[in-house]
C-alpha cells in the first residue's frame, strides 16, 4: 500500500538548486518523487499550502534535549514536539546528557526514543571524551556505527591540546568531524558576560572574547597537520569569524555555526541581570553582532543552529553570576532567522541553506533538498504576516527565553516528516 | 535636634545604586546626613521618626561594620532593627534568595537592609518585595551608602565636591566601593582618576568618564583626595599580583607617594585596611591627613538619611 501525498499551491524554496518559485510536490512512502507543476492527483492526499511558502525541514545541529537525565526540564516528547512547531525536521542533540552519550547503547537509547516519539527526527552526537572529561576519547568507531553523527564535548571545548590533536587525528581514521565548543576554558572561568563597559558596570565577572578566536586558531594548527573535519560551534566573535573565513580560502576543512541569539541580541540584552540573556558563550558587542550577521551573509558561517537550552525557573530566577546559561530556540528559530532577510541582510534561499542544507551536508544526512528521492522532510511557513513571540505558546517545557514579545515575521503553518504532517498550526 | 522637623522623603523606592542618582538626590542626601552628625555626638542620640517601622537587615556575606552602622542608624531614629545573618538563617539549609524574599515580605518589614556576595542579588530580591530596599553591598557591582559617606566626609573636609581631584587607587575590579564612588563623584563634578595595576582595572574602564593611571606618582599628581581600596588577599592566587611586598612597593600609600599630591590631600579607606599593603600604618593613622575614623562615624549619619528617607514612605499594602 502507498501513501501519495500532493503538496499543491506552494511557493518550493530550494536552497541546493537555487529553486524559488510557484509549485507542487508529490510525496510517496515518505519519499520525494516528483516536483513541478500540475502533477498528477491520481490516488494522492492532497494539501493545500495556501499560497505559502514550503521549504526543507529545517535540520537544527545543537539542541540540548535534557533526555536521559533532566526530564524535569525537557524530554524527547516535548522537544519533539517544539522543533515540530519551530519547523525543525531533524534535530541533532548534544551528549552532554545524565549519563553522558558516550557509549553505544547510549546513542542506541536516543534512537529508539526518537523512533517512539515519532515526531521530528531526534538524533545525537556522542561525546569526544569520556564523561565529557577531556582526557580519553570514546569509541568513535562503534559510536558512529551506532548512529553518532559527529563528535563534541558539548558545553565544554576539548581544552587540552594534546587530547585534541589525538581526536582529530584519531577521527581521520573513519572521515568523521569533530565540533568544538571555541572558548579557552580557563579564560572563560567564572565568567558571566563578554568583557566590556556593561561587565564593569554591572560588576559581573567577564569573558573576554579572545577566549573564542584563540581556541579556534589553536584548532585550526591541529587541523591543519591532521587534515581532519572540524567544525566550531556557535561562533560569536568578529575575530573568530574572520580567522575561519581566512582558514576556508586556505582549504582547511571547516566549517561553522551560529545560533540566534548571536545575530538577534547583544550584550546589552543582559541590562538589569536579566537571565534570560544569559548565554554560553556570552552575549558579545554590537560589532560583533554585525559581524555574525555578515559571515551568515557572504557564508563564512554555514549554518544556524537553535542552541536550545531549556532551563527551570530555579536555574534563571536567582542572582545572574549563578544563573544556568541557555537560552530555549527551538520554536524561535526560524522567525528569528526571517528578520535577516526581512532587514534585507541575507537573501531568503541562502538564509534556508543555512537552516537545512548546510548542516545536512556537513552531518552528511539526507535531508535538506527538495529533489526526488530525498525523504519528504518540509516545512511549510508563512514569511510575511507580523506576530509576537509568546512564551506561554511554547511546547518546550521550559519557558527560558529574552525573545517574548518580540515581534517577528514568518511562522510555521505546516510541519513534514517522511510526508506525513507531524505538525499544523492551529488556526486563529 | 538639629535634623529639621519637615519629613524627608526620599524620591525613589529603593536605594540600589549610585547609578540613577541625579545631583538633586544626592544632595538632599548629604545635607540630611549632615543634620545628624551632631545628633549623634549628644548623649541622647534618639528619635522617634520611624517608631513603629521595622528595619531587616540581611546580610548574606560577612560584615561587622555595615551591619552595625545600619544597626545603630536604625535604633537611633527608633525603628525596630532586626539581623539576620545567613549563617543563622534557613539561607543554609538550601533555600532560594527569592524564597527568603518571599518569606521575609510576609512579615511586612519596612525597609529591607541587603548584603550579598553576587552582583545583581540585591536588585533581583528589591524586585519581589512590597518594602523599600537598600543595598548594602552586592558583589562586585555597588556599595551606595559607602560613596554617601566618603562624599560626606569630603564635603566636610573639603567644603565641596566639584572641581576635586580624588584618585581611587587598588582594587578597582573587584570594588564596589570604587564603582559607586567613581558614580557619585563624577555626578557631583569631581575629576576621578583610578590608579591600580592592569590585572586590577576592568575591561573598558576609560569608557567610565574616568582617567586611568597605572603609577601612583602620576595618579596622585596634585590629587585633593587619596582613596585606598582594600586589597583581597587571595589575589595572589589568582596572578593578579605577584607578591604583597611587590603590591606595597608600588601601589601602597606611603609618605613618598602621597607627597606629589596636594599637601593637604585627605586620605580615605572604606576598611577593614590591611596595613603594609595598600597602606602604610603611619599614614593611615596620621590626625592630620587620615579621615578614616572620621568615615566610620559619618556612615552612620548617612545612613539614618538613608533610612529616614526610605523608611517614612508610604506602604501600599
Amino acid at each position: 500500500m502507498t501513501t501519495r501525498t500532493l503538496f499543491i499551491n506552494a511557493r518550493l524554496l530550494d536552497p541546493a538548486s537555487n529553486r524559488d518559485g510557484r509549485g507542487e510536490i508529490l510525496t510517496n512512502d515518505g519519499v520525494i518523487v516528483a516536483l513541478g507543476e500540475k502533477l498528477s492527483r491520481d490516488g494522492a492526499e492532497i494539501i493545500d499550502c495556501g499560497g505559502h511558502c514550503l521549504a526543507p525541514g529545517l535540520v537544527d545541529m545543537r539542541a540540548q534535549l535534557r533526555e536521559p537525565g533532566d526530564e524535569h526540564q525537557e524530554t524527547m516528547a516535548t522537544a519533539g514536539l517544539a522543533a515540530a512547531a519551530g519547523g525543525i525536521t531533524t534535530v541533532v542533540a548534544l551528549p552532554n546528557t545524565d549519563p553522558v552519550i558516550d557509549e553505544q547503547a547510549l546513542v542506541e537509547f536516543i534512537a529508539r526514543r526518537s523512533r517512539d516519539v515519532g515526531l521530528t527526527r531526534i538524533r545525537t552526537y556522542a561525546s569526544t571524551t569520556k564523561g565529557l572529561r577531556g582526557k580519553e576519547l570514546t569509541e568513535m568507531g562503534l559510536l558512529s556505527s551506532a548512529g553518532a553523527l559527529a563528535f563534541t564535548d558539548g558545553l565544554k571545548a576539548v581544552a587540552d591540546p594534546l587530547v585534541m590533536r589525538r581526536a582529530l587525528s584519531y577521527a581521520t581514521n573513519f572521515d568523521l568531524l569533530i565540533i568544538q565548543h571555541p572558548e579557552e576554558p580557563r579564560l572563560a572561568e567564572g565568567g558571566a558576560m563578554t568583557a566590556g563597559e556593561i561587565s564593569t558596570r554591572l560588576g559581573l565577572p567577564a569573558i573576554s572574547p579572545i577566549a573564542e578566536v584563540m581556541m579556534i586558531e589553536r584548532d585550526l594548527r591541529l587541523v591543519e597537520i591532521t587534515g581532519a573535519r572540524y567544525h566550531a560551534a556557535h561562533v560569536s566573535t568578529a575575530e573568530a569569524i574572520d580567522v575561519i573565513r581566512r582558514a576556508k580560502t586556505r582549504g582547511l576543512k571547516v566549517t561553522c555555526d551560529t545560533a540566534p541569539p548571536y545575530f538577534a541580541l547583544n550584550e546589552t540584552a543582559v541590562g538589569d541581570y536579566r537571565t534570560f540573556a544569559k548565554v554560553s558563550p556570552p552575549l558579545r558587542s554590537e560589532d560583533d553582532r554585525r559581524a555574525v550577521v555578515e559571515g551568515l551573509a557572504d557564508g563564512t558561517i554555514d549554518a544556524i543552529a537553535s542552541d536550545h537550552a531549556p532551563q527551570d525557573q530555579e536555574s534563571k530566577r536567582v542572582p545572574f553570576t549563578s544563573a544556568a546559561s541557555g537560552i530555549v530556540g527551538l520554536e524561535t528559530m526560524l522567525p528569528l532567522a526571517l528578520e535577516l532577510y526581512h532587514n534585507s541582510q541575507v537573501p531568503l534561499l541562502r538564509l534556508l541553506g543555512a537552516l537545512s542544507q548546510r548542516p545536512a551536508e556537513i552531518l552528511r544526512l539526507p535531508a535538506g533538498k527538495l529533489a526526488e528521492g530525498m525523504p519528504a522532510d518540509f516545512t511549510v511557513f508563512d514569511l510575511d504576516t507580523p506576530w509576537r513571540i509568546a512564551v506561554d505558546a511554547f511546547h518546550s517545557k521550559c519557558r527560558n527565553s529574552p525573545f517574548d514579545g518580540r515581534p517577528v515575521q514568518g511562522r510555521v503553518l505546516r510541519t513534514v516528516v517522511a510526508g506525513k504532517t507531524i505538525y499544523t498550526a492551529d488556526k486563529a | 535636634m538639629t535634623a529639621d522637623s519637615a519629613p524627608f522623603i526620599f524620591p525613589h523606592r529603593h536605594l540600589l545604586s549610585i547609578e540613577g542618582l541625579s545631583p538633586d538626590d544626592i544632595t538632599a542626601l548629604l545635607d540630611r546626613a549632615e543634620g545628624y552628625i551632631e545628633q549623634n555626638r549628644q548623649g541622647d542620640k534618639k528619635q522617634s521618626l520611624l517608631r513603629g517601622r521595622t528595619i531587616v537587615n540581611l546580610f548574606f556575606e560577612e560584615s561587622t561594620r555595615t551591619r552595625t552602622s545600619f544597626e545603630l542608624a536604625g535604633k537611633r531614629l527608633g525603628g525596630d532593627t532586626i539581623n539576620m545573618a545567613a549563617q543563622t538563617s534557613s539561607i543554609k539549609k538550601g533555600e532560594t534568595l527569592l524564597d527568603t524574599a518571599i518569606t521575609l515580605n510576609a512579615m511586612h518589614p519596612d525597609v529591607l537592609v541587603v548584603r550579598h556576595s553576587e552582583s545583581g542579588a540585591v536588585q533581583l530580591l528589591a524586585e519581589k518585595v512590597d518594602c523599600a530596599v537598600i543595598n548594602a553591598g552586592d558583589g562586585m557591582h555597588e556599595h551606595p551608602t559607602q560613596a554617601l559617606l566618603d562624599a560626606l566626609t569630603i564635603r566636610l573636609r573639603k567644603g565641596r565636591l566639584q572641581g576635586l581631584t580624588v584618585a581611587i587607587c587598588g582594587d578597582v575590579a573587584h570594588s564596589r566601593v570604587a564603582r559607586s564612588n567613581l558614580l557619585l563623584l563624577g555626578t557631583m563634578g569631581a575629576r576621578v582618576r583610578l590608579v591600580a595595576p592592569r590585572t586590577l582595572l576592568p575591561a573598558a574602564v576609560d569608557r567610565l568618564g574616568v582617567e586611568v593611571y597605572t603609577d601612583m606618582e602620576q595618579g596622585l599628581k596634585d590629587a585633593d583626595i587619596v582613596m585606598m581600596l582594600r586589597l583581597q588577599l587571595e589575589r595572589m592566587q589568582g596572578s593578579f599580583v605577584p607578591s604583597l611586598r611587590e603590591y606595597f612597593h608600588f601601589f601602597g600609600l606611603d609618605y613618598k607617594k602621597l607627597a606629589v599630591a596636594k599637601p593637604d590631600a585627605l586620605i580615605m579607606h572604606p576598611g577593614p585596611m590591611n596595613r603594609g599593603v595598600e597602606i602604610d600604618t603611619e599614614v593611615a593613622d596620621d590626625i592630620n591627613r587620615s579621615a578614616i575614623r572620621q568615615q566610620v562615624e559619618l556612615g552612620v549619619a548617612v545612613r539614618m538619611a538613608v533610612l529616614e528617607g526610605l523608611g517614612q514612605q508610604p506602604r501600599n499594602n
